[in-house]
């Protein structure tokens, strides 16, 4: 679905994918290191890309980032530490699940908030219509002076 | 050699007939003047002539590698093979706007066609609107993106197609998406005529939907074949991005979804029927909004935007007049509708409502998400980023709940359902669910928790979408010929919903697959040298090289051993093409039911070994094969004698019509 994109703009000539963005000799020996390190570059936005994690892009600055994600974490750095260290020196576009804060409240909260508004908006507007509803019944269901009198006369007619 | 002057001729006549049956039907319509509204069908048929014959003509420039019109010769090349050079047409922006118009053209000469049984105002209005839509983006093309124009000196080879393009699944991508981005302007044009008209009523319900259905099933295509597309091609098995411009397909397939279901409660109880006309101009908005998107550069940096404007003002004038006009009016009229059938909480209207409300909550994250970067960088100058984990952190948690609710929607009763008799019912699926749970719990033992219940969850799912057919057949009760004579005489659209649940439940299993089994190697590889996961072992055999008709293959052959025992050979690629000096990868890929082995080709090493990416990815063909069960629902429901012919409309039907004056 990249496709689109490329379909539709051809604006802007996009660099063709290799098939390799993590390469052989970036890998840690260590296996749950490089767990850790393919977890963060799935969270670090390359750079030069559009919308493409550091672990899905094959372009250098990316290659240069997951090495030096790798190097933090031997360096023993916890995750938080590493992330920190990005986002000071590239600022926080390097992230690509934003941190939640004033400028980006809107954002977490949405959709959230826009469930509990819909829901209240169903609650309200069914409550309201059942009562307009209930009121044009009962309306309906109550007689006219006509017919009350009307009534009356064959029930006193029936009495008598 | 005067074609492309025909072709930019004819959509000119395009043009002036679009202006005539946007505007005469709408005046005949008002004044109540039977034959100026009778002028909407065939303006209808002649302007869709008119703009395939400025399409073919096009389409002409590019069989014949006619390299003086400007457009051929930025994205063609002589020796291309033919289906490039067709789908070279589309793989622009001047030409995929021409199939932009030529669909609308199309869907409008449908409905002028096959739309005998319309009343004659709400035809002339929904023709008039549809075309209203064909002058904008008509004009845009003239005025901003025309593809006719010539090159004093006609250059003698052309630059050829973006070599990523030249690919099956890309070219039947864009028309299958087109098809449905602009096949939801007919449930669109017919809102806004019930609008101007002030009046609405089930039949109503009953005529858009058969459009909705068929846009919904091609959008639905169009996402899958994209996403395939996007899974063998860019190397890393990935098949879903949250890239701005798959959300831009995204929002208007959840829109829609949701607006199958409602015009289903208004079809059957004459209820929903303001949220039914607002998601119809949502749904064809959010699809203009996409094309904004992709089409204005906005998406590669507000900068990129401010530099050139023309064609992304132009768009966003045209969505500013439609999606804001639609709106206005809608908030004018709305109030006139009269509202129709009571229903209680818990039934299946009620059930119907939940799911739209999902749907539209889940359609709005996408829509924050997409938005808010470049909302927040026009104002503040700040940048953010906002990719697929933040996606996933939030849409998962709107999604989960509805797939739950799925399986009782058909099982309630209209206007008074039982809950607890559906809960009942669902013993059978959810007794599936359980087992699943327990099954994959054992298989995994110490992964993550989250994933065996995942799992049960599309068992549910699929289990859930059968139980009304299985209990309304009496499979497992009666003999199988009593249930198989029965399932022939269930209603269509029961098998339609069954079918496209199921499809649901499907997709859901594939994705959980594919992202929480999925296995990964890495290695640098010399000939003669193995790499294997799971039970198969692949042995790198050599490299050759092969010539193809506009490029060059340097293909790497790797025999393919389970347990052993040889099952076949592998043969990825980097594929380089002369015209343009660039490459491509090809991925090979092996079926093995439907899990697939995926290997991909990093670039060779001095030393004469080779970089490879071997990928295991159980279940991830049913990713995209529920979709296709999906549309196969849809194609069923679509099928169902009561749409086909409009419904018995008697006298109880006239006597439903409820002018809201």
């Amino acid at each position: 679905m990249k496709s689109l994109c490329l379909v539709m703009t051809l604006l802007t000539f996009v660099a063709v994918p290799s098939a390799i963005a993590v390469e052989p000799n970036e890998v840690l020996t260590d296996p749950a290191l490089e767990a850790r390190a393919r977890a963060l570059s799935k969270e670090l936005r390359c750079m030069v890309c559009q919308n493409q994690s550091i672990d899905d892009s094959e372009a250098p600055l990316a290659r240069d980032l997951r090495i030096l994600v790798r190097e933090r974490l031997q360096a023993g750095e916890s995750d938080r530490q590493v992330i920190d260290f990005l986002v000071a020196r590239y600022g926080e576009f390097v992230l690509l699940r934003p941190r939640f804060s004033w400028h980006t409240a809107l954002l977490w909260l949405g959709p959230a908030a826009m469930l509990v508004i819909g829901a209240c908006g169903i609650i309200v507007l069914a409550r309201r219509y059942r009562a307009n509803f209930d009121r044009a019944r009962a309306e309906q269901e109550r007689l006219t002076a006509a017919e009350a009198a009307r009534l009356s006369e064959i029930l006193r007619s029936g009495e008598g | 050699m005067m074609i492309a002057e025909f072709g930019h001729y004819a959509l000119v006549l395009a043009l002036a007939l679009a202006l005539v049956q946007a505007s005469v039907p709408m005046i005949g319509a008002r004044k109540d003047d039977p034959v100026l509204m009778a002028v909407a069908g065939p303006t209808a048929v002649g302007q869709f002539c008119f703009v395939a014959m400025a399409f073919a003509a096009l389409m002409t420039c590019y069989v014949r590698s006619d390299f003086s019109v400007v457009n051929v010769f930025e994205n063609s090349h002589s020796a291309k093979p033919l289906v490039y050079k067709l789908s070279g047409l589309w793989g622009n922006h001047e030409g995929s706007m021409l199939l932009w118009v030529l669909i609308l053209s199309v869907f409008g000469a449908l409905v002028a066609l096959f739309g005998s049984n319309l009343p004659a105002r709400l035809k002339a209005n929904a023709l008039a609107v549809q075309s209203l839509i064909a002058v904008a983006f008509i004009l845009f093309i003239l005025v901003t993106s025309n593809p006719f124009l010539r090159i004093a000196e006609a250059p003698l080879e052309g630059r050829d197609l973006n070599p990523i393009l030249q690919d099956p699944g890309l070219a039947i991508h864009p028309p299958l998406l087109y098809l449905g981005y602009v096949g939801l302007s007919i449930s669109f044009s017919f809102a806004i005529a019930a609008l101007i008209d002030g009046r609405i009523d089930a039949a109503w319900a009953r005529w858009i939907r058969p459009w909705t259905l068929l846009a919904w099933m091609f959008l639905t295509l169009g996402i899958a074949m994209g996403s395939y597309w996007a899974y063998y091609t860019l190397g890393w098995g990935g098949w879903w991005f949250w890239d701005p411009v798959e959300n831009a397909s995204f929002m208007p397939w959840l829109a829609t979804t949701a607006l199958l279901h409602s015009a289903l409660v208004m079809e059957k109880r004459d209820a929903l029927k303001v949220w039914t006309i607002l998601l119809a101009i949502l749904a064809f908005s959010l699809s203009l909004i996409g094309t904004f998107l992709v089409r204005s550069g906005v998406l590669t940096s507000v900068h990129a935007f401010a530099t050139d404007p023309t064609r992304g003002v132009f768009i966003l004038a045209i969505l500013v007049l439609f999606i804001g006009g639609s709106l206005t009016l809608f908030a004018l009229r709305a109030p006139l509708l009269k509202q129709g059938g009571l229903f209680a909480p818990i039934s299946r209207e009620g059930a119907l409502v939940l799911n739209n409300l999902f749907l539209v909550s889940a359609c709005a994250t996408v829509f924050i998400g997409t938005l808010y970067p470049l909302a927040l960088e026009a104002l503040t100058g700040e940048k953010i980023s906002v990719g697929a984990p933040f996606f996933n952190a939030t849409f998962a948690p709107l999604f989960v709940p509805l797939l739950i609710a799925v399986p009782f929607g058909p099982l309630l009763a209209w206007k008074r359902g039982d809950l607890l008799g559906a809960a009942q019912r669902l013993v059978g699926a959810a007794g599936i669910a359980v087992i699943t749970v327990a099954v994959v719990f054992a298989m995994e033992g110490g992964g993550p928790i989250l994933v065996p219940f995942a799992i049960g969850l599309a068992f549910y799912v699929m289990a859930g979408a059968l139980t009304d057919i299985v209990e309304r057949t009496g499979l497992l009760k009666v003999p199988l010929a009593t249930a198989f004579a029965r399932a022939k005489g269930l209603p269509r659209s029961a098998w339609g919903a069954a079918f496209a649940h199921l499809g649901l439940g499907i997709t859901l299993l594939g994705v959980i697959g594919e992202t929480q089994w999925s296995l990964e190697r890495i290695a640098e590889l010399k000939p003669g040298q193995t790499i294997s996961v799971r039970r198969y072992e692949l042995q790198f055999d050599g490299v050759t090289t092969r010539q193809g008709p506009n490029y060059r293959d340097l293909v790497a052959h790797f025999t393919v051993r389970r347990h052993g025992d040889l099952i076949g050979v592998m043969e990825p690629s980097k594929r380089s093409f002369p015209s343009r000096g660039t490459a491509t990868s090809q991925t090979a890929l092996m079926t093995r039911g439907v899990s697939q082995l995926y290997l991909s080709l990093g670039d060779p090493n001095a030393d004469g070994s080779l970089a490879v990416r071997l990928y295991y990815k159980p279940l991830v063909l049913l990713i995209w094969l529920g979709a296709v069960v999906m549309v196969v629902g849809g194609a069923l429901s679509l099928s169902d004698r009561r749409l086909r012919v409009g419904a018995p409309r008697g006298a109880r039907g006239k006597a439903a019509l409820s002018p809201a004056e």
